[in-house]
């Protein structure tokens, strides 16, 4: 009879089985981790023509988000604000700063300062930003802690899977309106608090395919 | 005594074979140098196929816009062959898991053959429903994979059933097929002197020893798998007719549809098996072993299932008739008599008419006619699908919604590229692979029986032993 297998490759079918329960794990893995967005998106932080800083607004000078993201409790966009609002207290403060300079500038030629997004949806996702805040969604369940951030960055990763998990259970994410835009919230009894919310809103967060993709 | 006169069975394998002729007849196609022929065939399946990757790089750069499909006609070209090369592919599990149920060993000449030609239509018939999709690159969402989306298929659609259908009994083919290989590749490995042979089929063989507990535990697995291929084969198809059955489409949405399109899919892939097999053993010279018997029992079973398709057609028609729904009786009228007329009497010449005539002993066992039945019945096999799917919707309820589908050039080049595919692994098969399952033809041969003599003929077979002559010894 001709060939048979030699001697050594006896130790063949068990070293395959393993190299192939091994490969196949880290395969799976690696797909699960590193294709995720909570991977590819989470921690997004482009450089912005200006430098602007959360942190020095928020945190230190005490502004509301609203006093320039206006749209956000009316409308689905929560707007960036316009150079008008920069130039509000930037045509006497720090007027000759140099990081300030693309705003001057956009203020003489009428020319918008071009900001680069960083929270972006697809655009066959239509989130509306003020069904969220009038119901309690607090700005930093899903933006983080954007008065801690000197630049802002991606901190949740928007996908579809993220969303459904509040769709699914908003109890435990949802907060008094008049807390909406307070940042480093946190109630006593979330759970109890939630419940009432919910009741009290009667939040229902559509699970169908419409309530976001019409 | 009954006036029945007893006639034997013919032998499976004509000639005067024994084991290693038979060894030498089969193997020597592989292990001898290429012929020239081959090379041709080869190029002109490979251009085929070029072809096939170049229409569908061209799909899914440009859209599916560039096939002839309209709003309410949907389906076209691209489900008809994809349902047309699953149903071809039928037959070689029919052939090596029903027949073996059965105990019919003159499956045993032509079930690789079969097997093979399962596979490769089948892989012809998976790019269909991987390219007919506007969006081809999110096709992986058809599999249930836990995804950041949390989002599932939906179980309720007869398409997603296909998904698991096809991958199913691909999957369970190829092991079919392989392990039916296993002892066959071991030969082979045996016979090899160059390397590169011997180290393939020896690693293909897994080291078949051909021992008692090999053999043991082979046909056990054989017959295991033959008991599970056989309602996997019934299953396959019906749940591609499910795809037309399950919806509410005058004309799809009917009971027969199941087993009408088992028998259909039977009907057009022994036609096949015939069409491939009468070229084969006379170029490869198997007639010894696919004998004339073996292709007039084909035509019987062509006849069967041809019959049971014929039977369907006119069930469908007198129930469009007994139902009284105007939509259904107007899709049947319409198939008959309307703009796709010529289809559909195609279809009834090529399936009905043309499978009777094997009543005739005389014409089952001609070679040249059955060759030329088993083309025509594949064309009205691929007419059956046409009419079904198309003629069903280009007419149904509102009048407002009715178009004429014609196919444009590319539909049809994709088509015609799929036999590119078909022929390009054909060919590497038939060159590779021992294209008769040696190890069973060798187990069905007088020879094999324990007896050496045919139990009902009483026919003698002396076993031919040669007595070697006693060494001498040297001292």
């Amino acid at each position: 009879m001709a060939q048979i297998f030699p001697k050594w490759t006896n130790q063949v079918p068990r070293k395959l089985l393993i190299g192939i329960i091994v490969v196949a794990n880290a395969l799976i893995f690696s797909i699960w981790y590193f294709f995720s967005p909570q991977y590819t998106d989470v921690g997004y932080a482009p450089t912005q023509p200006v430098p602007y800083s959360h942190k020095l607004h928020v945190d230190k000078l005490g502004l509301d988000c609203q006093y320039c993201h206006t749209s956000v409790f009316d409308s689905k966009q929560a707007n960036i604000p316009p150079t008008q609002t920069c130039m509000n207290c930037h045509n006497q403060i720090k007027t000759d700063s140099e990081k300030l300079a693309p705003i001057r500038e956009s203020w003489e030629t009428g020319e918008p300062v071009e900001w680069v997004r960083v929270h972006n949806l697809a655009d066959y996702a239509y989130f509306n930003h003020a069904a969220h805040v009038n119901v309690g969604v607090g700005c930093e369940s899903c933006h983080g802690r954007v008065d801690k951030m000197e630049v802002v960055y991606q901190a949740e990763p928007l996908s579809m899977g993220w969303c459904l998990d509040c769709h699914r259970e908003p109890e435990k994410f949802l907060r008094p309106v008049e807390e909406v835009t307070t940042m480093g919230y946190k109630a006593e009894n979330q759970a109890e608090l939630g419940a009432e919310l919910v009741k009290k809103k009667n939040v229902s967060p559509p699970q169908y395919c419409q309530g976001c993709h019409y | 005594m009954s006036k029945y006169e007893y006639v034997p069975e013919p032998a499976l394998v004509k000639g005067d074979h024994d084991f290693a002729s038979l060894t030498r007849l089969v193997t020597d196609i592989n292990l001898r140098p290429t012929p020239k022929a081959w090379y041709l065939a080869m190029i002109a399946a490979n251009g085929l196929l070029v072809l096939l990757l170049g229409s569908i790089g061209y799909l899914i750069w440009e859209g599916t816009g560039i096939w002839g499909l309209n709003n309410p006609v949907g389906w076209g070209w691209a489900i008809i062959n994809f349902v047309w090369w699953v149903g071809i592919g039928h037959a070689g599990t029919l052939i090596s898991a029903i027949l073996f149920l059965f105990r019919q060993d003159w499956r045993t000449a032509i079930n690789r053959f079969a097997e093979a030609m399962t596979i490769f239509a089948v892989m012809c018939a998976l790019i269909f429903p991987g390219i007919h999709v506007g969006r081809i690159w999110a096709i992986y969402w058809v599999f249930p994979i836990p995804n950041q989306m949390q989002m599932w298929p939906n179980f309720n659609s007869p398409l997603l059933w296909d998904v698991f259908a096809v991958s199913t009994y691909f999957t369970v083919s190829l092991l079919f097929w392989y392990v039916g290989l296993v002892p066959d590749l071991a030969t082979l490995r045996d016979r090899a002197v160059d390397k590169v042979r011997k180290f393939a089929y020896g690693l293909f063989s897994l080291g078949w020893t051909g021992s008692n507990r090999h053999w043991w535990n082979y046909e056990k697995s054989y017959m295991i798998l033959a008991g599970l291929a056989t309602p996997l084969v019934l299953s396959v198809h019906t749940i591609v007719s499910f795809d037309f059955a399950v919806s509410m489409i005058p004309g799809w949405h009917t009971t027969i549809f199941p087993p009408y399109f088992v028998a259909g899919a039977v009907f057009s892939g022994f036609a096949m098996v015939l069409t491939l097999m009468i070229i084969c053993r006379k170029i490869y010279g198997m007639k010894d072993i696919m004998t004339d018997d073996h292709m007039e029992k084909m035509n019987i079973i062509i006849l069967v299932t041809g019959s049971m398709v014929g039977f369907a057609y006119m069930m469908e028609f007198f129930i469009a008739w007994y139902s009284g729904v105007e939509y259904e009786k107007a899709i049947f009228i319409k198939r008959a008599t309307g703009p796709y007329a010529w289809a559909y009497w195609t279809m009834m010449a090529c399936n009905v008419l043309s499978p009777q005539f094997f009543w005739s002993k005389k014409l089952r066992t001609s070679v040249g006619f059955t060759f030329a039945i088993s083309i025509v019945v594949n064309i009205g096999m691929w007419f059956e699908r046409f009419v079904i799917t198309v003629t069903s919707l280009a007419n149904d309820y509102l009048p407002s919604s009715w178009d004429y589908y014609s196919p444009t050039l590319w539909d049809v080049l994709t088509y015609v590229g799929t036999f590119g595919l078909f022929f390009t692994m054909f060919l590497a098969f038939l060159r590779f692979l021992p294209m008769i399952a040696l190890a069973e033809v060798k187990a069905v041969i007088p020879l094999a029986d324990p007896h050496n003599y045919d139990e009902e003929t009483g026919e003698y077979h002396a076993p031919k032993v040669e007595i070697p002559k006693p060494q001498v010894e040297k001292v």
